[in-house]
């Protein structure tokens, strides 16, 4: 176990390639949630957990049942000549593995804790089409990463997202009080915010760590 | 002409991005130059017209309860054959889009238009829909890479536009570049409708 290289994918997902600064997965609800800073973190955190959960299923699936690897279930089990490739369904898997997952945060939510629930409210079952989380598990199987680097890159990734909801929350909560002239109000002023924070964040580009 | 009527309304007066704000992630990760832009609309154009068909075809079959795995299987399957095409017949631009091809599945344009209208609408009125949605995406798309490109890279369509001693605005082809141009799009597309709405 490599410990400095899980330290620099965990730096890389959460400051470099933030996922909305600069890899600009995950905007909508960035936009839609970002209204609150109550909700903002609720969202943070449901994200954060699917993003995790997410990486590492996604990573056994990938390796168990779709990557040509030795593990492959279809060749350890039916004696095939040679492992087979159904890297072509990674899209279509993986979509329903995290509508799975979704569903589950969903009810655990719900029962647990039914303020936030309400909270939420339609942003939670949209998780399932928040592109962070499908993004995530195709960034993993292209960057070849192993199961802990998975689940690590994930979560850094959840904690990414949950920095820019909270960052914007923060600032929409005193811009209800800014004078804002009439055709910016809402989304275009928030994009523009948005767009000053990723500038911020492009200096971390900048960032070598050895 | 209502063919045409029901195609031009998902262009400007319903546009999914401009109006509905919504796919926005591709709309604004892909669009730092114009080829990228169409190649990226007219992917999520076919994608959003079949799925759309399919959907309208099978809305009577599908349980309401089960209905949203159900859509995003099929838009999953129309997604995996546009990858595969992409990738055999313009590598190029596959590699530059990237993930974003696979990602045209959580695209929410188009579950959007499968759950508001292909489930309850016919086959004929969902193929309308989605090819006025797509160019809709694309329209916008189109706008936004053609800013993007010509001040942040100085050309269009590749071609150079302002000769050498043109210094381009780096700004504008990164991340935050996208924010600031979609966020003065939408500012605009504001301003005109209170100006129509004032008349």
């Amino acid at each position: 176990m490599d410990f400095r290289m899980l330290l620099i994918i965990a730096i890389g997902a959460i400051f470099i390639n933030n996922f909305i600064f600069s890899r600009i997965l995950g905007t909508c609800p960035y936009v839609g949630v970002s209204g609150q800073l109550d909700s903002a973190i609720g969202m943070g955190v449901a994200v954060t957990f699917v993003l995790t959960m997410a990486s590492a299923v996604a990573y056994v699936v990938y390796t168990w049942l779709l990557a040509p690897t030795q593990v492959n279930i279809f060749y350890t089990l039916f004696g095939l000549k040679k492992p087979p490739d159904l890297t072509f369904l990674n899209t279509i898997v993986f979509i329903l593995v995290i509508a799975a997952l979704v569903q589950f945060v969903e009810m655990v939510v719900q029962k647990t804790s039914p303020s936030l629930y309400k909270s939420l409210g339609i942003y939670l079952p949209l998780i399932t089409t928040n592109c962070a989380v499908l993004g995530v598990t195709l960034i993993n199987v292209n960057e070849k990463y192993d199961f802990v680097e998975c689940s690590v890159h994930g979560f850094a990734a959840g904690i990414g997202f949950t920095i820019a909801l909270v960052l914007m929350a923060g600032i929409r909560e005193k811009l209800q009080l800014a004078d804002v002239p009439k055709a910016m109000r809402g989304l275009p002023i928030t994009f523009i915010m948005a767009g000053l924070i990723a500038l911020a964040f492009l200096g971390f580009s900048g960032l070598k760590i050895n | 002409m209502a063919f045409f009527s029901d195609i031009t309304r998902g262009i400007y007066e319903d546009n999914p991005v401009l109006k509905q704000a919504l796919g926005l992630c591709p709309t604004l990760a892909v669009s730092s130059s114009v080829s990228n832009g169409i190649g990226m609309g007219l992917a999520a154009t076919f994608v959003l017209v079949c799925s759309n068909v399919l959907i309208a075809m099978i809305r009577k079959m599908v349980p309401d309860k089960i209905r949203i795995p159900i859509y995003i299987v099929v838009i999953a399957t129309f997604v995996t054959i546009i990858d595969l095409a992409m990738a055999g017949f313009v590598p190029d631009l596959y590699k530059r889009l990237g993930i974003f091809v696979p990602l045209i599945v959580v695209n929410c344009i188009i579950l959007g238009r499968a759950e508001a209208f292909a489930g309850k609408n016919t086959v004929w009125a969902s193929f309308k829909d989605g090819i006025g949605m797509g160019l809709g995406f694309t329209f916008a798309l189109l706008v936004i890479s053609t800013i993007r490109e010509i001040i942040g890279n100085g050309t269009f369509l590749g071609i150079p536009l302002f000769g050498a001693g043109f210094e381009p605005v780096m700004f504008f082809a990164l991340a935050p570049g996208a924010f600031v141009t979609i966020g003065f799009i939408l500012a605009f597309v504001t301003w005109l409708d209170h100006r129509k709405g004032a008349k």
